[in-house]
């Protein structure tokens, strides 16, 4: 595969993730301490979660934040 | 959650007094063992990063710290705010060279980021897919559109696309957000279902 079919295929699968409605990278920040701590600690996603684990899936910037922020935490939130 | 402790943590911020005072230490003391704790692996990372960084944090949490609603700890969340702050300076630092045009120099519209493939061996429905995605971007998309699009399909992070058009991250997202969903309608209109797209994603 060449670079240019990677880009073809990097725009698909954005259509493909696209919805109508869509959390924002200001409405994941938000919610993104609320997620990490859900997600930590094992739990499944609440409804009132599954915007922000829909906008991690697209938004690769707020993907690397949100690693950066698991080791930020370490392997457990309790405490602190 | 201790609903007391994150109120404590709050309330001992905004209270003018000695109690502020430690609790600002304690805060600073957190949030940097934190971002060293994120950033163990980055060797850019050194302590007079960490320390801007974390009064940056400390500012930006001041001055949000009405939003914080109770919701996660609150350390945990002035931690999600350090973290922004702290990789959105990486990205600022890694990217300060370069321009817009610079980066859009080999491909500079987005038809030819995402160029028909020319191998005849190439299958043609593959060949239709990306000439449908290029009639539909020229059709349904504005130029503003195409240029952030195509800038991104490129890696640069859209926090570093909005800082060279005098706009911000959330504006750039919104506007790819709307990009992306006349891209798609079109792409459907033009009888493609979503199945078809996936398929094509994985397909070498
Ligand atoms: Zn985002």
């Amino acid at each position: 595969m060449n670079i240019i079919d990677e880009k073809v295929q990097a725009l698909l699968e954005m259509l493909s993730l696209t919805s109508d409605n869509e959390a924002d990278c200001g409405d994941c920040l938000q919610h993104l301490a609320e997620f990490a701590e859900t997600t930590l600690a094992g739990k499944s996603i609440p409804e009132s979660l599954r915007h922000i684990d829909e906008h991690l899936q697209r938004c690769g910037e707020c993907r690397e934040e949100f690693q950066a922020l698991k080791f930020a935490l370490g392997e457990h939130v309790t405490g602190e | 959650m201790n609903q007391c402790l994150q109120e404590n943590w709050v309330f001992r911020l905004t209270t003018e007094g000695d109690a502020q005072a430690e609790a600002l230490f304690e805060l600073e003391d957190l949030l940097k063992r934190r971002l060293r704790r994120a950033f163990r692996s980055n060797a850019k990372v050194d302590d007079a990063f960490v320390d801007d960084v974390v009064q940056d944090s400390i500012v930006a949490i001041l001055e949000s710290i009405t939003q914080f609603q109770g919701r996660s700890k609150f350390t945990t969340w002035a931690t999600t705010i350090a973290i922004r702050i702290a990789i959105t300076e990486m990205r600022r630092m890694r990217w300060k060279d370069t321009s817009l045009e610079q980066l859009l120099e080999r491909s500079t519209e987005i038809s030819k980021t995402i160029a028909v493939p020319q191998s005849s061996e190439i299958d043609f429905e593959k060949k239709q897919l990306v000439e449908t995605m290029h009639r539909v971007i020229d059709e349904q998309l504005t130029e503003k559109q195409k240029l952030v699009l195509n800038a991104e399909l490129q890696g640069m992070p859209q926090e570093e696309i909005g800082r060279r058009l005098g706009s911000n991250r959330n504006a750039i997202y919104k506007l790819v957000h709307d990009a992306r969903k006349r891209l798609k309608k079109g792409m459907i209109d033009a009888g493609y279902t979503i199945d078809d797209l996936s398929f094509f994603q994985g397909a070498e």
